[in-house]
């Protein structure tokens, strides 16, 4: 019988956090500015400049970490990693290693087996580096460094997870926690949130963690899955051919499915790490943690229960609305202006999520503000509008968040209540279909829907349906 | 009286007095610089027409009555090693060679606004490293009291240019003595401030937490002056301290009755030049004389702190410089095609071989294996001579002592032998570990006429003691 494998998972996130300034400068953080307009000597690297800590970095990392239940090393200090790298103005990166902020938490996750814990070995803050564009044309390479020094803190997990399914789900606690916190957007693709992945394999039973690589350059849930599956089954078809795995650092290429070493740990750097003797350590009072703490925002849990609790709506529905924090808020803040729970709920995961998947968006993207939801809404329950046209208004909302009153106003889209107009059209639509009237008449209930339809489709739409039926009821 | 006669507090006097203009007064720099700069080369980039630009904007604001402090319209030196928006910052480094900051250091910046008018960037051991001015790119600076021997170093150009009147005063920087030492060498008054005054934000990092910028100036009075214009609290520097009561001339006070003087019997020790020597203890009679209490003691632990120094100021250097790497500014090696053949050709060309030394022992003693060994230890140790200063300053007011165990040597003779240069700094370099203020104040000469120096240290934030007990010892000293 061949033999059994466990996968043995440790992740290493970096998550670009949502300040408006640099780590340790004044620099604007913002994303796509012309190269190198977001920058200074701190950030640059030129010689006499000097680090000052952005404070709201510190907030942030400690928010992480006690929503991650770590300890908080209230003396921290900043290490210096010494590498040469263009990218790397100063050629090193200020990071923790000596005394990382937060140490020793977990994050639970649901699997099949039921709930389960993943450690946090630690959270450091550190700066990111800026960005390296080869010009192939021109045979040169430029820097860009409006990236430089945009804060990050580094998650590092034990190494807890055993398959990419318990993988996706830490990292999308994580990414939940976050975003509940407003730390980061924590978007995978543009980059805000990037995972390494630790991974060996080891005989079923066995104790001793096998040999591990790392992987780098994954963007997205399925690449990590599928970098998952590829480098434990090459793990594997190693071990089974009797060849030793080698500690190295391997980069995922998702087109091609395939890793490919990068470094070994042979010809691994010296990085020299000390403390930076630019920067003071950190401490954080009792007083200062005690007001980040009394700051903490509703996390989803808690936000689900509240949701059970409060409104009357599906399990399923506070599933996917407190999925994301964007349309949580957007949930809360619709309901706050008068609405229904269960009408916007309705909204949100019938319409939006509808088109969210036609247009290829994540919940983050949605743009409509909750007041115009809410006046949507309105304008359905007092009939100005009939369904049919609603969904047409949420669209053009959805797209460019107009106003709903205006719009139905502008392009006339009120229903008509004109009872004599109603009637007319209703006895028009009977004295042209005999045929369907007759089939009615006879017991067949279903013609009905096609003269509803035809006196819809004379009336433009602008009919409740509800009134075309009753209506047609009464005369035939 | 010639111009050049005047210190820089009665340069200023007299110019807002209206008695001399500041561009007469930078005109006569100017021609000192003429007739001994060949000889001494204290300078690596003079801005002769800036300066006479910058006067006559300082005069204007001088006749308005808007710049009225004790260094208004006064010629100044900077250290090459800190930043000057515009002019030249070399570190006398072939690898900064064609470097122009964007911005000028914090430091330099409060000098200006004191109505300063700055002539020129100094000549320096390359990167602060050195002793005696000889490790420069742009050649030796030599000593204005005698040109076969060193100005001391680093800040070597700075003490000469002050001691040759080719300013009235000048900035220099000091990671180990870099101020002290040259100030003792050439003859005039060097202060090295509490680590933390002095922003050093604008200073090309050699030691960070060692590096502190101070005044090399003619006398007492003026180093008061100068020290009070640099001295703040910078928020662009983490390391800079917020400090209260920061006017340091309201310390020349020629009052030393009942200050507590102690005299470590280790700086008097082996290798310590008899004639130094002498020339020390007699300075501290005249404190003595002028009622101070002055008793030797044991400093302990004064032997540990070269190795620590150097283990320190080495590690942190060896990071500092990395950003030289040809790829951003300063020199590239030519001819090159690959990223790491380029580091490697750029750094081997750019940097000398006393820098070359430090970053190499600076990269040994952080690398893994030997951090705990190494680097960890010299922390340990650098907390330890604190504690042994510590102690000191519970029973003495200052300490006394020499500032060098000898006076300036013969040029080329340290460089052939680095550990022998190291030993040097036995006197000034521990302070630095543990971030004290020092001065070094002329107290005689040798037989061959070469300047001696006393060193007074004091506890952190009591520079003003030692500028009351440095001004009662020049007011008072033979021959005043």
């Amino acid at each position: 019988m061949a033999k059994q494998y466990e996968t043995v998972i440790g992740l290493e996130v970096h998550v670009e956090l949502a300040t408006k300034t640099k780590i340790f400068c004044g620099c604007s953080t913002e994303f796509g500015g012309a190269p190198n307009t977001h920058t200074c000597p701190v950030c640059t690297g030129m010689p006499g400049s000097l680090p000052v800590l952005n404070k709201q970095v510190v907030e942030y990392a400690l928010a992480v970490g006690l929503a991650t239940n770590c300890t908080i090393t209230q003396y921290c200090k900043f290490d210096r990693k010494n590498y040469f790298y263009p990218d790397n103005p100063q050629n090193y990166q200020i990071s923790q290693l000596y005394l990382p902020i937060c140490r020793d938490g977990y994050v639970e996750i649901d699997t099949p087996e039921g709930t389960k814990k993943v450690g946090i070995h630690e959270i450091h803050m550190e700066e990111d580096a800026g960005k390296l564009i080869h010009d192939e044309w021109e045979d040169c390479s430029l820097v860009d460094f409006n990236r430089s020094g945009v804060p990050l803190i580094e998650i590092v997990s034990e190494p807890d997870m055993r398959s990419a399914d318990e993988v996706i789900a830490y990292l999308d606690k994580l990414r939940l926690i976050i975003q509940y916190l407003g730390a980061s957007d924590c978007k995978l693709q543009e980059g805000s949130m990037r995972a390494d992945v630790n991974l060996s394999v080891r005989e079923a039973g066995c104790e001793k963690f096998g040999t591990r690589t790392e992987m780098k350059n994954l963007n997205s849930f399925r690449a990590i899955a599928r970098a998952i599956e590829g480098e434990r089954n090459r793990q594997i078809e190693l071990l089974e051919a009797g060849k030793p795995v080698i500690q190295e650092t391997r980069r995922w290429d998702d087109g091609k499915e395939y890793s490919y070493a990068m470094r070994s740990k042979e010809d691994a750097q010296d990085y020299r790490y000390f403390p930076d003797p630019d920067l003071a350590p950190v401490y954080i009072s009792d007083e200062w943690l005690e007001s980040v703490r009394s700051r903490q925002p509703e996390l989803r849990t808690e936000k689900m229960k509240r949701y059970k609790e409060e409104y009357d709506i599906p399990d399923y529905d506070i599933e996917i609305i407190t999925g994301t924090k964007h349309m949580a808020d957007i949930f809360e803040a619709t309901v706050a202006l008068g609405s229904q729970p269960k009408k916007v709920s309705n909204w949100l995961m019938v319409e939006t999520l509808r088109l969210l998947k036609e247009k290829e968006l994540d919940p983050e993207d949605i743009r409509f503000s909750p007041g115009n939801l809410a006046k949507l809404i309105g304008l359905t329950e007092q009939r100005v509008i009939n369904s049919t046209v609603a969904k047409e208004v949420f669209e053009e909302m959805f797209d460019r968040d107009i106003d709903p009153e205006r719009y139905v106003e502008e392009k006339g889209l009120k229903t008509v209540n004109d009872e004599g107009a109603l009637k007319k059209t209703v006895e028009e639509v009977i004295a042209v279909n005999p045929q369907s009237v007759e089939d009615y008449r006879n017991g067949k209930e279903k013609a009905i829907g096609f003269l509803v339809g035809q006196t819809m489709k004379a009336m433009k739409g602008k009919a409740d349906p509800a009134s075309v039926n009753k209506l047609l009821k009464e005369l035939l | 009286m010639n111009i050049l006669d005047y210190t820089a507090v009665q340069l200023s006097e007299k110019i807002k007095q209206g008695e001399v203009k500041v561009a007469e007064a930078v005109e006569a720099v100017f021609e000192q610089i003429d007739k001994t700069e060949e000889s001494l080369n204290c300078y690596v980039t003079l801005e002769k027409e800036k300066a006479f630009r910058q006067a006559a904007a300082i005069q204007e604001k001088i006749d308005r009555k808007e710049l009225t402090g004790p260094l208004a319209g006064v010629p100044f030196a900077v250290k090459d090693n800190m930043c000057t928006k515009g002019t030249l910052t070399t570190c006398s480094s072939k690898i900064l060679s064609n470097f122009v900051p964007t911005f000028s250091a914090e430091a330099v910046l409060r000098l200006e606004a004191a109505g300063a008018v700055i002539i020129g960037k100094t000549n320096m051991d390359e990167f602060a490293m050195g002793s005696t001015t000889e490790t420069s790119y742009y050649g030796v600076t030599r000593n204005p009291k005698n040109p076969e021997h060193v100005p001391g170093g680093s800040s070597g150009g700075s003490a000469a240019a002050v001691a040759a009147k080719e300013c009235f005063a000048a900035l220099g920087s000091d990671t180990g003595g870099s101020i002290r030492q040259p100030a003792s060498y050439c003859g005039v008054v060097g202060l090295k401030p509490t680590y933390g005054t002095v922003s050093r934000y604008g200073l090309i990092a050699y030691g960070s937490s060692l590096d502190q910028i101070g005044p090399l100036t003619k006398d007492v009075a003026d180093c008061a002056a100068v020290l009070t214009a640099i001295a703040s609290h910078d928020l662009k520097d983490s390391t800079s301290m917020e400090r209260e009561d920061t006017d340091f001339t309201a310390a020349l006070v020629a009052d030393v009755k009942g200050m507590r003087i102690g005299i470590p019997r280790d700086y008097f020790g082996e290798g310590l030049d008899p004639q130094v020597k002498d020339a020390v203890l007699k300075a501290a009679d005249v404190l003595k004389s002028q009622g101070a209490l002055v008793e030797e003691f044991d400093l302990s632990l004064v032997e540990y702190a070269i190795p620590t120094y150097y283990t320190i100021a080495a590690a942190e250097a060896s990071s500092n410089l990395e950003r030289f790497d040809g790829v951003k500014y300063g020199y590239r090696a030519k001819g090159v095609e690959d990223l790491h053949p380029m580091y490697k050709r750029t750094r081997s060309e750019g940097f000398g071989p006393e820098v070359k030394r430090r970053i190499m022992l600076g990269s040994f003693v952080l690398s893994s294996g030997y951090y705990d060994a190494y680097y960890l230890k010299a922390l340990k140790v650098k907390a330890l001579i604190k504690r042994a200063f510590d102690d000191a300053f519970t029973k003495y007011d200052m300490i006394l002592g020499p500032v060098a165990p000898t006076t300036a040597p013969k040029l080329g003779e340290s460089l052939s032998d680095p550990i022998k240069m190291y030993l040097g700094d036995i006197y000034t370099i521990s302070i630095n570990l543990a971030g004290l203020p020092g001065i070094s104040v002329p107290c005689g000469e040798d037989k061959n006429g070469l300047p001696i120096g006393l060193q007074l240290i004091g506890d952190s934030f009591q520079e003003k003691k030692l500028i009351r007990a440095a001004y009662t010892y020049e007011q008072c000293k033979e021959g005043k």
